[in-house]
């Protein structure tokens, strides 16, 4: 009954060796959070001596976001909604793969779909090109945007804060997780695409974009730059929807609104006149990927792609942060 | 005739505060002009003056809507006072944040978890984002306030499976993750049955005995009154009395009322044994009892002959007291 002590016992006898037993993960106060401690320490809190505990704290500190990563991303892949996400893109290189061995394909060109039939491991890279227009971008537009805003609309965000998970502590693990998350929806099409291709297509040397033939193992390690690519370029989106989930509590507003920005993208990249803004836009992006299928692996390319994910994440990163660590928390 | 009005309670306020910033190291909770003003003009805690004093049961009384929730937030860090300013365990909010929640149970605005996780998974959910816990006791603290609040063996259970009841002891569970210096509670007994009201508040005693700070809201006045030791009023953002228990009712002598077909005849015996004020009606007579023993009063009167139809001993509730300070009553300010 009573194993839930309460600190007064502990802090009346002042020390923090008595503390220690039931809080020994981070003993300093102040220190887990990027704002700077208390101003004013006017009274002898039990707290107190905190300069020097300070100084130990930094483990314990990491320890404790490691902990709450841990959490998040348990939450995100438990979550039955998000566990149907990825099956869902776990079933469509299957599907595609299928497709075309049923009916094959007429066209005489060689593209990447009618290299598929020579090499299994061709699907891999169509099914990235096919999904990362629009299906990737919609499940990590789905825990993006409802990373902050589903929290408060189910009201477990006053329950974080006071707990207290700290703001920026707490956005920082929001996109560590959505990172994450999409560098598994990735990981998904991939295996998926790369078993079905080795399950149903014949596997050999590939024959890249450029016209040279290279080896399984050399084509395996493409497979896993474009994946890493395209997880990079999904985690960029991650910070948009990321961003728009701290201006409101619908989480299926800021869902929509995520998904909404990459179709506008997408419009707005496809109209020829609008072609000077191409470079500026997320989704031209994406499909750099294919930059890894030439020889040599065209870098300059998907580095830009590269700076441009990176100056998304930082814009859109540094917006969340203006308005989530400020913000009245209402819900 | 036994409400105080406003004013008078006003008076008995200001000793508590002033004594509170001679020492604040004494309060766990203190607000000065503490101002919440929304988008919208809406005005919604208006120059709070708080002090809770450390080792209290303080019940924090109000009608809905009076700005209770507000407090709570601001006190938590949950939004930021348009002015004045508040401290928790002696740290400014919210600037002190970080060091003063770890030590601090909250239940804001009912009870909030994760539908499709255990009872349990939920609680250590919650454990995982406080810094300071230690994850090697998560399990064992976790389970032990589940165990505290009775949901033992509801644990494994999903929180979507949960009645209302469960749900608000799985949020006072919450509360109670780690030692704590002070719980605040947000209308700890919403949604439980009277039974449930009862656990709830004697494991508030409970807790409070350990030398815990416990800061109850409610809108439910026989509920504060049964396990608060201090309470604070409020009535449109504004507090409108603050002191001890004791102290409220003291202005509150009780009163003896004495039905009789004989007032005057009664009203001297009342006179001569020395009670106070007393009143003489039609058929009855109303007098302070002070230290007299009301079986002594009605001996006295039956002895004199006075033919005594009925003897009551009123002591005024703290209810007619609050309806008193809130005017139109509870439930009632919008």
């Amino acid at each position: 009954m009573s194993t839930v002590e309460t600190e007064n016992t502990a802090s009346s006898t002042p020390g923090p060796a008595n503390a220690a037993p039931e809080r020994a993960g981070a003993p300093a106060p102040g220190a887990a959070f990027p704002s700077p401690p208390a101003p004013a320490q006017t009274t002898s809190s039990p707290a107190g001596g905190g300069s020097r505990d300070r100084l130990v704290a930094s483990p314990g500190a990491v320890r404790a976001v490691l902990r709450l990563i841990r959490s998040e991303l348990g939450l995100t892949f438990r979550r039955p909604r998000n566990i149907a996400m990825l099956i869902m893109l776990a079933c469509v290189p299957v599907v595609i793969g299928i497709a075309l061995k049923a009916f094959g394909s007429d066209d005489e060109t060689p593209t990447l779909v009618t290299q598929v039939a020579g090499n299994g491991l061709m699907l891999t890279f169509l099914a990235m090109s096919l999904l990362v227009q629009l299906l990737l971008p919609l499940a990590v537009g789905v825990v993006a945007g409802d990373s902050i805003a589903g929290e408060a609309n189910a009201g477990t965000l006053r329950y974080l804060l006071t707990a207290p998970a700290g703001r920026t502590r707490l956005l920082a693990v929001k996109a560590v997780n959505i990172a994450v998350f999409g560098l598994a929806a990735c990981a998904v099409v991939a295996a998926s695409a790369l078993i079905a291709g080795l399950v149903m297509f014949p596997v050999g040397p590939v024959t890249l974009l450029s016209g040279t033939t290279v080896p399984i193992m050399d084509a395996m390690l493409r497979v896993l730059i474009v994946t890493a690519y395209s997880a990079v370029g999904m985690a960029a989106l991650g910070f948009v929807g990321l961003a728009v989930s701290t201006l409101t509590e619908v989480p299926i507003g800021a869902v929509a609104a995520t998904v909404v920005t990459v179709v506008f993208s997408q419009v707005i990249g496809a109209i020829p006149q609008l072609a000077p803004v191409r470079p500026y836009l997320l989704t031209t992006w994406w499909s750099s990927f294919d930059g890894a299928l030439r020889d040599p692996i065209a870098t300059d390319v998907m580095g830009q792609g590269l700076l441009v994910f990176a100056a998304y994440a930082l814009v859109f990163g540094a917006i969340a942060w203006g308005r989530f660590s400020g913000r009245d928390i209402t819900s | 005739m036994t409400v105080i009005t406003g004013e008078g309670a006003h008076e008995a306020a200001p000793p508590r505060v002033t004594h509170t910033e001679a020492s604040p190291g004494d309060c766990s909770i203190v607000a000065r002009g503490l101002t919440k003003r929304f988008r919208g003009g809406q005005v919604a805690v208006d120059d709070l003056h708080l002090s809770v004093p450390r080792g209290s049961v303080f019940g924090f009384l109000g009608p809905n809507g009076s700005g209770k929730t507000t407090t709570i937030r601001m006190l938590l860090g949950l939004i930021s006072p348009t002015s004045g300013a508040c401290e928790v365990l002696g740290r400014p909010m919210p600037a002190g944040l970080a060091s003063a929640l770890p030590k601090v149970g909250a239940v804001v605005e009912g009870p909030a978890f994760y539908p499709y996780l255990s009872g349990e998974a939920n609680l250590l959910r919650y454990d995982a984002a406080d810094p300071k816990a230690d994850p090697r006791t998560a399990r064992r603290r976790v389970g032990a306030a589940l165990d505290r609040v009775g949901l033992g063996a509801a644990a494994g259970k999903r929180y979507r499976a949960y009645s209302l009841g469960m749900r608000q002891r799985l949020a006072i569970a919450g509360a109670l993750l780690g030692p704590r210096e002070l719980l605040v509670l947000d209308e700890p007994t919403n949604g439980l049955d009277p039974q449930g009201t009862r656990e709830v508040r004697s494991l508030i005693k409970e807790i409070a005995a350990d030398g815990t700070t416990v800061f109850v809201s409610s809108h439910l006045l026989a509920e504060v009154e049964q396990m608060c030791t201090d309470i604070g009023v409020m009535r449109t953002g504004r507090l409108v009395a603050q002191g001890t228990i004791a102290d409220l009712r003291a202005g509150h002598a009780p009163r003896v009322r004495v039905e009789t077909p004989h007032p005057a005849q009664a009203a001297s015996v009342l006179h001569r044994l020395g009670l106070a004020r007393v009143h003489t009606g039609e058929d009855a007579v109303e007098a302070e009892l002070g230290d007299h023993a009301p079986e002594v009063v009605n001996a006295e009167l039956v002895g004199d002959g006075v033919a005594v139809r009925g003897f009551t001993v009123v002591r005024p509730s703290l209810e007619e007291l609050f309806v008193g300070l809130t005017g139109e009553g509870f439930d009632v300010d919008g």
